[in-house]
């Protein structure tokens, strides 16, 4: 691992741009905490990281979205203030976004003059669009309207309107991720064409295959902060997936074997289409959770968790019966209260607006996932004497700190409204639990408090499906761990016989073959080198 | 430089129950100044609209007449409104729900009744369920075509008031009219035993008012005390956290457009067998389309509901009485409520934002 550390001395001519001790704090969380980046001409440069790492922060203070709260950004050597959008463009930054923003019902060409200033509007433009497609391959019918387009001609319109300033550097947030392989495959060729012109790009990507096929040079950012500068192309995806995932391996907590036994929650062949433009399809999905049995489902945001949690919450039905069985029974196309009278229980992602009703009060939130299961109702009629009898249970059980006997669940702080919706379905008992990000954005205290509550669920014989972003907390919790990528799943490992590294690699999309190569042996002196 | 709303950490509580009544302030202030510009004294113009209208017995019976209908409709309309499904066809319902009424009315007209003692007691409430179920079923029409088609309920509800004003006039022109009306449009004058009886004897005020009242009643009751109002309220907060709840939006939907509907047409008998007394091609002022200012007046809470009717009846007796009396136009009138629906409104945006003025461009393209 040659990888040279941040703060390593600056070599070579005055980068193009650089950015210097850049330090962005929202409130009391610091997305960016003294990042030094230099991007020089003719490069295609990658800031590699997981979510969270801070990769869209600088991104947008590079673009004059965000200004930094400490820390400089260098034009050419000169120190300079991006106030706003307007102010970077000027400089020769351009972007492309990850969403597109784009009028479905205009064509291209009024589409790319919608920001352009009003004297270069008109026929010129249709020619210079025309011009820019046969010079760069980026063909576009400027008379199309864009809702009959696929995602990767979108795309290229916001690539021409990026082109049309002549940038000098163009920023690119995760073109990839809503292309087919033919289509980044023609991106990529466009890309290393704008890089022999000797303009920068600067690509963001989690996507390790690709970052090593076009950059020569990545800065990878961890939890905020610079943990390392290489050269893609002289590392192995193994060795990048290690840098990306961090490598402060925790003590994994021993598990007693427990016998094998009956098979609670099991996914059969589940395959849905993507129920939107930046969704991802589930394709030909398999698990199984048995009695007593935590299974952990690692990835890296976007590639199917939201669409596996609602398929397996009934929020979104599959077409058969059999594609998902809880205790045995079919219950594919049931619907998730449905499922909650077969003993599952269920904590989405978001707490604010879907475990959660922030405006309402706990007591009614109480209600909102155990009305159909709980006596809180009599011939219609809500007893809220129940409801808040139930949430008071839930709050004392875990411990949830607020102000005010019942209050609204949106002025609860994060952890403890976690603690409430996670507390809500324990106290349930269900016989399975399916848990999405179980501890995002929470205290350490009241992640170590939800942990142990769904370690302790699953000693009284609870399957519990865990998809997390966090390998810490897999590997904290989870009997064997799976990989979503793309909407497929890999088949589980034991925790006690693979790696962060070998999990690592399988979420950047490396094959099962190359990512389990030297079981768990290998990578541990490697890693070291790199903390 | 542009404006920027900034969310407010906490909405105060006291500031949310003080903001209506600032906004009418302002409210009245901007309209004294108006009627200032028209020559006429700001003082006076006050005692007319608002004191006027409350110094006789009769025009209180008035004011509580208009009231009556606009709360009831409005109560069910803010079911619809809150679950953020837009029926704003309340008015063809309350025409719908007269016409099927009055229909019951005139079959039974000159009627001996059961029995020997010739009991006519039921023909009422035949009435009042004929015009209750009526405005439901006209308003499964767009409710329906929204679950199995995906039609926007919006323009569908609006679209069929026209249906059902047409229909009414067609059927006081033609086969509802009254033989020895000298054709006149409209239908035979009802038998006592099809009208709401009055409360008072030789008063204007009708049994309509407590049947509204009751009405508003049982929807603050579903409202906050059902499995079904509990669902109404989730999906109106927080539309994924209800279908996490398991909550469904065809039977919602189906739901309360039922109410609303079965609230209008309600409404819609209760007029036509109070105070007209037979079916004539205008049966409404256009209660139904004043009962969505109403609705957002009172913020979707009946209590919040039956006072915003109160003070819309209240300038609106008082603007026919300006009209009179001081020569003001009844525009003013409309405007006036319209400047009060807007003024709450946006003294609801200011109780939970803070507005800063910002220099520069328009607003950042927002990314991702």
């Amino acid at each position: 691992m040659d990888a040279t550390v941040a703060h390593a001395p600056r070599g070579g001519p005055t980068p193009l741009f650089g950015a210097y001790g850049i330090v962005k704090r929202f409130g009391a969380f610091t997305a960016n905490d003294g990042i030094d980046l230099e991007i020089r001409a003719g490069e295609v440069h990658a800031l590699l990281g997981e979510n969270g790492a801070g990769k869209s922060t600088l991104m947008k203070i590079l673009y004059g979205l965000l200004e930094p709260t400490e820390g400089v950004v260098t034009h050419r050597g000169d120190i300079v203030r991006l106030a706003n959008p307007d102010a970077a463009r000027a400089l020769g930054i351009g972007m492309v976004f990850q969403h597109f923003s784009l009028c479905e019902n205009l064509t291209v060409a009024e589409n790319i003059a919608l920001v352009m200033p009003p004297a270069l509007r008109g026929r010129a433009l249709t020619e210079r669009i025309a011009g820019l497609g046969r010079d760069y391959g980026l063909h576009l019918d400027p008379a199309r309207p864009v809702w009959s387009l696929s995602a990767g001609e979108r795309q290229r319109i916001e690539i021409v309107r990026c082109l049309l300033q002549d940038p000098k550097l163009v920023i690119l947030d995760e073109p990839t991720s809503v292309l087919t392989p033919g289509e980044a495959e023609a991106l990529f060729t466009v890309l290393e064409r704008l890089r022999d012109e000797g303009r920068a790009l600067l690509y963001i990507s989690h996507r390790l295959d690709e970052v090593r096929r076009l950059c020569t040079r990545a800065t990878i950012l961890r939890g905020g902060r610079v943990v390392g500068t290489c050269d893609p192309q002289a590392e192995t995806a193994r060795s990048l997936a290690a840098l990306m995932v961090g490598t402060q391996v925790r003590e994994v907590r021993p598990k007693a074997n427990r016998p094998r036994s009956a098979d609670r929650l099991v996914v059969d062949h589940l395959t849905l289409p993507a129920p939107g433009l930046h969704a991802t399809p589930l394709r030909d999905l398999s698990l199984t959770v048995a009695e007593g049995e935590i299974l952990g489902i690692a990835g890296i945001a976007g590639n199917g968790q939201a669409e596996l949690f609602d398929a397996l919450s009934g929020e979104r039905r599959a077409p058969n019966p059999e594609a998902v069985r809880l205790d045995g029974r079919p219950a594919g196309t049931l619907g998730i209260n449905a499922r909650r009278r077969l003993g599952a229980a269920f904590v989405p992602e978001e707490r604010n607006g879907h475990a959660a009703a922030p405006g309402m009060s706990l007591s009614e939130n109480a209600l909102l996932s155990r009305h159909a299961t709980a006596p809180l109702s009599r011939f219609g009629l809500l007893r809220l004497g129940a409801a808040r009898d139930l949430a008071r249970r839930i709050i004392e059980a875990f411990d949830v700190r607020k102000a005010g006997p019942d209050p609204a669940a949106g002025t609860l702080s994060g952890g403890n409204l976690q603690k409430f919706v996670v507390g809500r379905e324990i106290l349930a008992e269900p016989g399975i639990l399916v848990i999405n990000q179980p501890t995002w954005g929470v205290d350490a205290a009241a992640a170590a408090h939800i942990r142990q509550a769904v370690l302790d669920l699953a000693g009284r014989g609870c399957a519990v499906l865990v998809i997390s972003q966090d390998l810490d907390e897999l590997f904290e919790v989870a009997d064997s761990i799976a990989v979503l990528h793309a909407g497929a799943l890999s088949s589980p490992v034991p925790t006690s016989q693979t790696s962060r590294a070998a999990v690592g690699l399988l979420m950047g999309g490396a094959g099962e073959a190359e990512a389990h190569a030297p079981i768990a042996a290998a990578p541990a002196d490697a890693l070291a080198a790199v903390s | 430089m542009r404006l920027d709303l900034l969310p407010r950490a906490r909405p105060s509580p006291w500031l949310d129950l003080l903001s209506p009544a600032l906004a009418f302030l302002a409210a009245v202030l901007i309209g004294g100044v108006a009627v200032a510009a028209l020559g006429v004294s700001p003082v006076q113009a006050f005692v007319t609209y608002f004191v006027a209208p409350l110094s006789e017995l009769w025009s209180i019976q008035e004011v509580a007449l208009k009231a009556a209908p606009l709360a009831l409709i409005a109560t069910g309309l803010a079911f619809c409104y809150r679950a953020n499904l837009w029926n704003i066809g309340a008015e063809g319902q309350f025409v719908v729900g007269g016409l099927a009424g009055g229909c019951v009315a005139i079959a039974t007209q000159g009627s001996q009744g059961f029995g020997s003692q010739g009991f006519t007691g039921w023909i009422l409430p035949a009435m009042l369920a004929a015009g209750t179920l009526a405005g439901i079923a006209f308003a499964m029409i767009p409710a329906l075509l929204r679950v199995k088609l995906g039609v926007s309920e919006i323009l569908t509800s609006l679209m069929l008031v026209y249906v059902a004003q047409l229909l009414l006039d067609y059927m006081v022109r033609g086969p509802l009219r009254d033989p020895n009306g000298f054709n006149f449009p409209q239908s035979v004058s009802f038998d006592d035993a099809a009208r709401l009886p009055a409360l008072f004897e030789g008063e204007s005020l009708h049994a309509g008012v407590p049947i509204a009242l009751f009405g508003i009643g049982l929807g603050a009751l579903v409202l906050a005390r059902t499995l079904f109002g509990f669902e109404v309220r989730a999906v109106g907060a927080s539309p994924r956290a209800a279908g996490f709840a398991g909550f469904s939006d065809a039977r919602l939907t189906l739901g309360v457009f039922a109410i609303s509907g079965g609230a209008a047409g309600l409404a819609g008998i209760c007029e036509v067998a109070g105070r007209i007394g037979q079916l004539q091609p205008e049966i409404s002022p256009g209660y139904g389309f004043t009962a969505i200012i109403v609705a957002f007046l009172g913020r979707l809470s009946p209590p919040g509901i039956l006072l915003a009717a109160l003070v819309i009846a209240l300038t609106t007796i008082g603007g026919e009485g300006a009209q009179i009396d001081l020569k003001l136009p009844l525009d003013l009138t409309r405007a006036f409520q319209g400047l009060l629906l807007g003024l709450v409104l946006g003294a609801d945006v200011l109780t939970r934002y803070h507005v800063r003025l910002v220099p520069g461009g328009p607003a950042a393209k927002a990314a991702s």
